[in-house]
């Protein structure tokens, strides 16, 4: 079982855990994900592979603690092992442009940038990362990202760091030729509604656009078919053929529709996690 | 001497209108009594063509008069010598058209029930103090199973009986393949499997799960630096069919695959004590006539579903479930829908399931599978209401492995090619067996196709 070698809280909600898990971390490529699951009974959950140390045989994942699994994920510390790891998962991101590469991080979605930026700046691209949150603080990974890319750009809602405003506005502001430029090719990892705003931004500028789609999964090898998402008219599963889709064509309806699947039963597992916790100081 | 009977000696089974409320095992078994009386039947026939019918070979008179004399022992070593998964055969297998069809009683009476009496056996074995069946595995060659389904795991039974080192790698975090995430706790209780599958582990099997072969490790690795002389590929067909019909993608449609997974691997019935859901509404209709089919349904009745439907597009002369498992349907109360086709699942404006429109069909002429083809009526479409929809209707083998590997040969249904009748694949020392190679069909011929590569194995590592 994979342990958890370093710790550390990006935000209240957010923790980055570096893992040893050697096979994994030496297959893995960016764009790819795992599956894991805390205890028995658990939920498998996938999770972006935000960076990985091919020589340390170490694995970066940074996860939110939303529901039941990232919450009991969130009370492992290190030397804790996670029960269940398995991965590379889906397809590894292909970037067939070359030129000027902007990846927009939202949220912990900014994570998953890390080894995907810094493999695109050895093949000697151009590569801007668009970094934004609600504010200041829930900003992750600043020093990191900024050590990957060429151009590290903030934005808050609020305006308490960097630019004040949605990372979309500083993305047109991109588009008409401010700061680093217009972008050759985007690529979006975050909220859903952040990416189909992205999605919405670069539409019908010729300015190719990945997304990474994260829809519910079980296996994530293709055996359940739960992750199928429609792009392009065509059904496809997120844990094989994706996660990184072309925007323009995902049926993002369909896809945010899905994920509500389960709210209510996410809820009651949610409560009940908290309750059995402050009942008995543990789960 | 033989007894003579009609009828076989009928298998105890639970009320249908207790056991379609919960997940304990519908047949009880035979006990001692039943098994003797049963097995009295057996004509130990000159020429036992039942042993024919068997995809394992199992030499079925020899078990079952060993049953018949009360030698319970030696009826579990001969049963184990040639099928290492009894316990699991002797319930899913569809004997009917296998032994049982061949069986000579059966040209005059009903057929030795062999099917009960395999499953008599080896829960006679799994109720003894444990013995030891370690053997020395001292060979130098290691041998790699990918896959921990019937097909693995009777090809690493049958290895480590040879006395080869074998490691099996499971994607999933449990062992088991279809026999785990597949065929629901009523009809094969996971504790039998985890059973059936300690007696590997106790050969000296080793069994790692979390790993695919073909993303974590490749097969270049795996039989490069990692040292394996031999492959056998058993990941069966585990990558679903959609019709391709309007609103599949609607909230509360599912593949077969997941629904059963939801319930059988991650325990979703057990849901909130388990962290999965599984979203089943008042009425389910399951598309598809298989035994997949019939075990989603009687799983859908088993988790709150208060109408199980099946919705197949031919009539019940056609449908492939075995004949125990549509008996054991009826009696639950599952209603059939032969004849209809679906041709559209209707949603609200929230995205979740309203209904499933669908068309009569008539009987044709014969398809190329030689059943009726089923002709749609026209203007005979009608709305069934229902609140899930779960398409039953087929896997194709799973296309990762073969995504980075080089030099493996897959026909156009991405299955594996294998040189003529045997287990080789294209790639030297690389062997491949049940659903992968064939597309999906029955764990017996999966276990069949596993005992078979570890010969083929065998004699190619001492070539």
């Amino acid at each position: 079982m994979p342990k958890i070698l370093e710790k550390r809280p990006l935000t209240p909600i957010t923790k980055l855990y570096k893992v040893d898990a050697p096979l994994v971390a030496k297959a893995a490529k960016p764009g790819q994900f795992v599956i894991v699951r805390v205890r028995e009974g658990g939920e498998r959950i996938p999770l972006t592979i935000a960076d990985y140390d091919r020589d340390e045989g170490t694995l970066t994942i940074v996860v939110q603690e939303v529901g039941t699994t990232t919450r009991l994920l969130g009370q492992l510390e290190v030397g804790d092992e996670i029960r269940d790891l398995v991965g590379p998962l889906g397809m590894p991101l292909e970037i067939p442009v070359e030129g000027h590469i902007v990846g927009i991080g939202g949220g912990f979605g900014a994570a998953a940038l890390l080894c995907l930026m810094r493999e695109l700046r050895q093949r000697g691209d151009t590569t801007t990362i668009i970094n934004g949150a609600r504010e200041k603080d829930l900003l992750i990974l600043n020093e990191e990202l900024t050590e990957v890319c060429d151009n590290l750009e903030l934005c808050t809602d609020d305006g308490s760091e960097g630019f004040h405003g949605f990372v979309t506005e500083r993305l047109a502001q991109l588009i008409d030729g401010d700061g680093p430029g217009r972008p050759d090719m985007v690529v979006a990892i975050g909220p859903m509604p952040m990416m189909r705003a992205v999605t919405e931004t670069t539409r019908g500028k010729d300015i190719p656009t990945l997304v990474s789609l994260d829809p519910l999964m079980i296996d994530g090898t293709g055996m359940c078919g739960g992750c199928r998402v429609t792009v392009n008219n065509e059904v496809k599963f997120a844990c094989v053929d994706g996660p990184f889709f072309d925007a323009h064509q995902v049926d993002f309806e369909e896809a945010v529709r899905r994920n509500k699947m389960y709210v209510k039963q996410e809820a009651e597992s949610k409560d009940r996690t908290e309750c059995r916790k402050l009942a008995v100081g543990q789960v | 001497m033989p007894v003579k009977r009609v009828d076989k000696t009928p298998m105890p089974e639970r009320d249908a209108a207790l056991r379609s409320h919960d997940f304990e095992e519908v047949n009880e078994g035979y006990g001692i009594a039943h098994a003797q009386f049963e097995a009295e039947r057996c004509l130990r026939c000159q020429d036992p063509v039942c042993i024919e019918g068997c995809p394992v070979r199992v030499p079925i008179p020899d078990f079952v008069h060993r049953v018949a004399s009360g030698d319970m022992r030696g009826a579990a070593e001969v049963l184990r010598a040639s099928n290492p998964l009894p316990a699991v055969c002797g319930r899913v297998c569809p004997q009917e058209v296998q032994c049982e069809e061949q069986c000579s009683v059966g040209i005059r009476f009903k057929p030795v029930a062999i099917g009960y009496l395999e499953r008599f056996v080896a829960d006679w074995e799994m109720a003894q103090p444990p013995v030891d069946v370690t053997v020395k595995l001292d060979r130098a060659e290691k041998v790699a199973i990918i896959g921990s389904g019937p097909a693995g795991l009777v090809c690493a039974g049958e290895l480590a009986r040879l006395g080869y080192p074998v490691t099996i790698f499971e994607a999933l975090h449990a062992p088991g393949g279809v026999l785990r995430y597949g065929i629901p706790e009523f009809r094969l209780p996971k504790d039998v499997l985890d059973w059936e599958i300690d007696q590997l582990r106790k050969l000296g099997v080793e069994i790692v799960c979390n790993v695919i072969i073909g993303k974590t490790i490749t097969m270049d690795q795996l039989m490069g630096e990692m040292g394996f002389s031999a492959v056998f590929i058993g990941t069966g067909a585990g990558l679903p069919s959609f019709m391709g019909i309007p609103g599949e993608n609607l909230n509360g449609v599912y593949s077969a695959n997941e629904f059963l997974t939801r319930v059988n691997l991650m325990h979703a019935n057990d849901f909130p004590n388990a962290d999965t859901p599984v979203m089943v509404g008042k009425r389910v209709a399951v598309i598809g006539a298989g035994n997949t089919a019939m075990d989603t349904v009687r799983t859908a009745l088993r988790v709150g579903a208060e109408k199980g439907m099946i919705v197949y597009r031919r009539s019940d002369k056609e449908m492939t479930a075995r004949v125990e498992e549509h008996h054991h349907a009826i009696e639950e109360g599952v209603e059939f829908h032969w004849l209809t086709n679906p041709i559209e699942v209707l949603g609200d404006e929230d995205g979740w399931v309203t209904g499933l429109k669908c068309i009569r069909m008539e009987l044709g002429e014969p398809d190329a599978s030689g059943r009726a083809r089923p002709v749609p009526i026209e203007g005979s479409e009608f709305v069934m209401p229902v609140d899930n929809v779960v398409l039953s209707i087929g896997n194709k083998p799973n296309p990762l492995l073969l995504q980075t590997t080089k030099g493996l040969e897959s026909n156009k249904w991405g299955c594996l090619v294998v040189h003529d009748n045997s287990s080789e694949t294209s790639r030297e020392h690389v062997f491949a067996g049940g659903d992968a190679v064939t597309g999906a069909a029955t764990v017996i011929l999966a276990a069949g196709a596993g005992k078979t590569a570890a010969q083929e194995i065998h004699e190619d590592l001492r070539a």
